[in-house]
């Protein structure tokens, strides 16, 4: 009987393969172990061994070409076999796959085709199921692997997926949380807290920005005295907080420098022409980053009644979506914690964020002399997609003379 | 509706045709004078005289080719074997001639002939009387197929056989003779080709036609007292075959059993269970089961005999394993 070649995953993280070559051709055998053809993953180059014999009675999928874990690459069987069924039975399934990927595509833009079946231990175990429970299967998007058949010999029948009631099939997103997380003993001491859904969207928010961008850190040391004494100054009469002049300052020096304000978006640069920028606020349950919208065109004191409105609402978990989604830079301040310095994860769509330390008495060479300065340490963490080390020097560059000179923000 | 039995509604079928067109008809053994040998075609000869109710030899051969002939010279014979088993004697002038003439004839010819007579198992006959034939005729390009289940579709169906222009095979079943239903009172024919639900369902569809079908009834009804809710489709027509009917139904219940009192290798059944596979594959939750006649000639002892055909228990027994109870 001639069968189907699938592509297996080849790495823990791979959902495509390009096949670069096809080391065993259209009506030539291989035995298990020969090295069917090689397959770059998102990593590198692997070679697909097989792991029966047979000979490979049609291409599917020709060099160069890719294709999804779980989807056929080819047919093989005994030489001469009628294979026509098999063939047409492709067509429609890539028809079918069109057909599906079109409708997703309308509901939602990032997922891909969901795999037919998502193989276990990189090992594709042929899963017994109704024709009719399978189709069902898709359409619900349930992982026949996770299904439990009651048919004779284990097959999976329409009652069993109907029965069904866990998770749907698992997209990229949750398989890479599967990676980063690993099966644990508890004992009687431990507490067990259930993953709420912000702690989880967190977890799968961060985890996708740090394993999709490259991130790079630069550290400098900013003078905070000019700082400082401006704040003392106007707080005879106001009540700022650091934050809004923080914000004020680094919102200026983004709008002269555009690409540190911009993010990756499939395979084009978008340079935001806003400068909307995210503080992150702690909170009991978790992080939030209300957002300064259009900080550049906003004097501290607007920033700074802005910022006290949204911690508030943040602590008391008042937020609505857009208060706190679509920035297009992050700072995070952890000062009043004693820490000195750190390194942020960025927070999408942005592309870089900056990580502000608190400010010390240190001391300073200056001029030959010792003197004591409030040094404040901030870490720039930046998408390399995005944004080259020598733009992101130059921009903490920028961002130190305007925090040493405040009077740099207004011009 | 008046209750009448098959053997009365085929009868009607004839008369009002015949009275209705000159040109058809009836010839067979023992039709004529004896009125049939299971009096299918009582009082026929005393309406329509010699010339139109015609007592044949035993030569099915002979008989089948000259109402071929007739049909090609214009007549519109209805020929009666006294049962499908002797048809087989008869099976190259319906195979070679009937089924081919208007083909090879490049439409030159029309064959307006009916072959009509019982079929399929009766009681006490052995091997060689007791065969259902219908996968025989049905495998043959040419032919029309037809196989009622009632009488009600006996008569309308037979109308319509006796009307077309193309040779037809007219089923009928000895044992089904003296079975009784309603019949519609005014003329009426049901077209060759349309198949009909017997029994709405959602569980699972039984595909059954001729005599088996009231098997198909009686053991829908039993499976219902136990909750299962079963579509039975009698096809009627063999060739061509309703396949819209047929699959509507696998799409609506995912399930399907075929009842078929011929053999199961290249027969009706397996037919309709390939059509299945093929075009409702995806709706299917079961392999189709296939309930037939055992694979072996018709046993004479009774108890084996009843063993080799179609039975309610077995239909039962299939319908639990498609729906894997």
């Amino acid at each position: 009987m001639a069968e189907k070649l699938y592509m297996i995953a080849l790495s823990p993280t791979m959902e495509k393969g390009t096949i670069v070559k096809w080391n065993i051709k259209e009506n030539e055998s291989f035995s298990e172990g020969d090295v069917l053809c090689e397959v770059e993953t998102d990593k590198t180059t692997m070679d697909y061994e097989a792991t029966d014999e047979g000979t490979i009675l049609k291409i599917l999928i020709p060099e160069g070409g890719k294709a999804a874990v779980g989807e056929p690459i080819a047919i093989f069987g005994e030489p001469g076999e009628d294979i026509s069924d098999l063939l047409s039975e492709e067509k429609e399934e890539i028809e079918n796959v069109e057909e599906k990927t079109q409708i997703e595509k309308q509901v939602e833009t990032k997922n891909t085709t969901i795999p037919k079946e998502i193989p276990e231990n990189n090992d594709l175990k042929r899963i017994k199921i109704s024709p009719l429970a399978r189709k069902i299967a898709l359409m619900k998007k349930i992982d026949i692997s996770k299904i439990k058949g009651t048919g004779p010999g284990g097959r999976i029948v329409k009652r069993d997926v109907e029965n069904y009631t866990a998770e749907p099939v698992r997209t990229v997103k949750e398989i890479k949380r599967e990676y980063a997380s690993i099966q644990v003993e508890t004992r009687d001491e431990d507490v067990v807290i259930p993953l709420s859904d912000k702690r989880r969207i967190i977890g799968e928010r961060l985890s996708q920005s740090k394993y999709t961008a490259p991130h790079f850190y630069l550290t400098v040391s900013v003078d905070m005295s000019n700082v400082l004494e401006n704040r003392k100054m106007l707080n005879k009469k106001y009540n700022l907080s650091l934050n809004a002049f923080i914000i004020k300052i680094v919102a200026n020096t983004l709008k002269k420098h555009r690409r540190i304000n911009a993010t990756l978006n499939n395979d084009s640069i978008i340079e935001f022409g806003r400068v909307d920028i995210a503080l992150a606020v702690a909170q009991e349950d978790g992080l939030i980053t209300p957002i300064v919208r259009n900080a550049d065109k906003k004097g501290i004191l607007q920033i700074d009644d802005e910022l006290k409105t949204l911690i508030d609402k943040a602590k008391n978990n008042k937020l609505d979506p857009e208060e706190y989604t679509n920035a297009t830079f992050t700072i995070s301040n952890l000062g009043s914690f004693g820490v000195d310095e750190f390194t942020a994860i960025i927070n999408p769509p942005g592309s870089a964020i900056l990580a502000i330390g608190m400010i010390k008495e240190t001391p300073v060479v200056e001029n030959g002399e010792i003197v004591i300065k409030p040094i404040m340490k901030m870490t720039l963490s930046s998408d390399h997609r995005v944004i080259d080390g020598a733009l992101a020097a130059a921009f903490m560059k920028d961002l130190k003379d305007t925090f040493e000179n405040p009077i740099l923000a207004i011009l | 509706m008046a209750i009448i039995t098959m053997r009365e509604a085929l009868r009607q079928a004839m008369d009002e045709e015949m009275a209705r067109d000159k040109n058809i008809i009836l010839m067979g053994e023992e039709v004529a004078q004896y009125n049939g040998a299971y009096k299918v075609s009582q009082g026929l000869y005393d309406k329509y005289g010699e010339k139109r109710v015609i007592d044949t030899p035993i030569t099915e051969n002979g008989f089948a080719g000259v109402g071929i002939g007739a049909a090609m010279a214009g007549l519109r014979p209805i020929v009666e074997f006294m049962t499908f088993n002797f048809a087989l004697q008869a099976f190259d002038q319906i195979v070679n001639n009937a089924a081919k003439m208007r083909y090879m004839s490049g439409g030159q010819f029309k064959v307006p002939v009916v072959f009509r007579g019982p079929n399929g198992p009766a009681e006490y006959l052995s091997s060689q009387h007791s065969q259902a034939t219908q996968s025989f005729f049905a495998h043959v390009p040419g032919l029309k197929v037809v196989a009622p289940g009632t009488p009600y579709d006996a008569k309308g169906l037979l109308k319509s056989a006796i009307r077309d222009d193309n040779p037809v095979i007219f089923l009928e079943s000895e044992l089904m003779y003296s079975w009784e239903g309603e019949v519609l009172e005014e003329e009426y024919v049901i077209d060759i080709g349309k198949a009909d639900v017997k029994k709405d369902g959602s569980d699972v569809t039984i595909i059954s036609y001729s005599k088996p079908l009231k098997y198909a009834m009686e053991s829908a009804e039993i499976l219902e007292k136990e909750g299962i809710n079963v579509e039975v489709i009698d096809i009627r027509s063999i060739r061509p075959l309703d396949e819209e009917t047929i699959l509507n139904s696998v799409k609506k219940t995912n399930r399907c059993v075929i009842v078929d009192e011929s053999w199961p290798f290249v027969s009706v059944a397996s037919h309709i269970g390939w059509l299945i596979s093929h075009k409702a594959f995806d709706y299917l939750d079961a392999p189709v089961e296939l309930v037939t006649s055992e694979d072996v000639p018709m046993p004479y002892n009774h108890k084996l005999e009843l063993a080799a055909q179609p039975s309610v228990e077995k239909i039962i027994k299939a319908v639990k394993k498609v729906m894997y109870i």
